[in-house]
């Protein structure tokens, strides 16, 4: 079996350390050694967006990172979105809209306008529609979902 | 995917010592888009991921009014069209990071990987070209430069030698009355790889109507992004007429040489030539216009 590095990250303002392979991504690290399952695989090469995180405040493809990159860096995941007893109001705007049907890419999409409205509190349609242009969606035919993020930054 | 090594270098030199000593099957790792992807689909066969992104010298962002654009090899699309003074001195280069992938993917990939992975399609050569880029290789003999347009040999070939790596590109301060354009053609509004792509840099007289100087360069049409010689040279000191453009555009087509592929058709590709070296040229020309 290959070698095992050590890394130190923090994922959702937490510490956290893990042993992965190189060749692991961060995906993987996510799923399989933290069990943090809220992303999700789909396409494993960078088109779907439905792995989204946000790293070091930037929104990546998490399949397209290694495991191993992320020491010392900072990671926010689906996992860190809501508080405990509380819908995060993009969560609640996705649920009031029904931009979800089957779900897969739900924690993506919210990742996603997670880190736009954190860079631009009113987007435009335009602008809403070329940021999430990463993120595949095969239920709701977008509208939806570009209603939810609209509402969500008129409620933030 | 396949077993390798990973060590976040700390240095150039300790970067271009490695990649002498693990020799081809060791490769840079900046954004990852390209690399892990291939990697994963067992495209390529790689021992050791060397990550460059702990290198102060890749990631210099610096751009100065006199003496120009440095942009490290690791810097991310989504940093670059961040500064508002780079957008306005190179707005072809800015044209294709805006285009490359979605969101996420301008998050990590940047101009220097964009330009290592060689691929004949990628959207950030024509610009440099266009620019007239200079690319700064460092290697175990030192460093040595070398103009854009000889970078890419072949598809997913580059002229980096054994131990060599890209640390920077160097483009030159814009001079006035000049700017940029890169387009390309995709059938839908996002997130393609460019059936044909073409940038041009143009440089006008004080009144804007004459070119003193033009730069075409093409994409998706030979086994290398094209720098297009003849095209460009025709059109210094001619007046701006659509004839003029006409005549540049059809020296253009004359030295594409493009494949028919699951994208396009050569014959689609060679009238694509034509039409994105017109709007290319144009694009650049409204660009100088519109200036005030």
């Amino acid at each position: 079996m290959a070698r095992k590095s050590h890394v130190q990250t923090t994922i959702n303002g937490e510490t956290v350390e893990f042993l992965c392979e190189s060749r692991q991504s961060l995906l993987e690290v996510l799923r399989d050694e933290l069990h943090l399952t809220g992303a999700k695989e789909g396409c494993n090469n960078g088109n779907c967006g439905a792995c989204s995180v946000i790293l070091d405040g930037r929104l990546v493809n998490s399949c397209l990172v290694l495991g191993v990159e992320t020491e010392g860096k900072s990671v926010e995941t689906i996992e860190g979105v809501a508080e405990p007893d509380k819908l995060h109001p993009i969560q609640d705007a996705f649920l009031e809209n029904a931009a979800l049907q089957c779900g897969i890419c739900t924690p993506g999409f919210i990742m996603s306008t997670k880190a736009l409205l954190d860079q631009n509190p009113n987007p435009t349609e335009h602008e809403i529609r070329y940021w999430l242009a990463g993120n595949l969606c095969r239920c709701t035919g977008y509208d939806k979902i570009v209603r939810a993020v609209q509402d969500a930054a008129e409620s933030m | 995917m396949q077993d390798f090594g990973y060590i976040a270098a700390k240095t150039v030199s300790e970067a271009v010592a490695l990649l002498d000593e693990k020799g081809q099957t060791a490769r840079i790792l900046a954004g990852g888009t390209d690399l892990i992807v291939q990697v994963r689909e067992a495209r390529r066969d790689v021992d050791w991921m060397i990550d460059i992104k702990s290198i102060p010298e890749v990631n210099v962002l610096d751009y100065n009014a006199d003496t120009g654009l440095t942009l490290g090899a690791a810097v991310e699309c989504f940093k670059i069209y961040a500064v508002d003074e780079i957008c306005d001195a190179y707005p072809g280069l800015i044209d294709a990071t805006k285009i490359i992938g979605g969101t996420a993917i301008q998050g990590r990939a940047g101009v220097g990987g964009n330009l290592c992975n060689a691929s004949p399609a990628a959207d950030c050569i024509p610009p440099l070209i266009v620019l007239n880029a200079s690319c700064v290789i460092a290697g175990p003999n030192g460093e040595r430069e070398l103009p854009a347009e000889q970078f890419c040999t072949g598809p997913g070939q580059t002229a980096l030698e054994n131990g060599e790596m890209l640390v920077s590109l160097k483009i030159p301060a814009p001079a006035s009355n000049s700017s940029s354009f890169y387009l390309r053609f995709i059938p839908r509004n996002e997130m393609d790889i460019a059936v044909v792509g073409a940038g041009a840099s143009v440089t006008l007289d004080d009144a804007k109507q004459t070119i003193v100087s033009a730069r075409i360069a093409l994409g998706a049409v030979a086994p290398t992004p094209l720098f297009a010689e003849e095209a460009s040279a025709l059109l210094t000191g001619r007046e701006v007429s659509d004839a003029t453009i006409d005549e540049a555009a059809q020296a253009a087509q004359a030295i594409a040489r493009p494949i028919s592929d699951m994208r396009g058709t050569a014959e689609q590709r060679t009238h694509l030539v034509g039409v994105l070296t017109r709007r290319a040229l144009n694009g650049a020309i409204q660009r100088i216009r519109d200036a005030a």
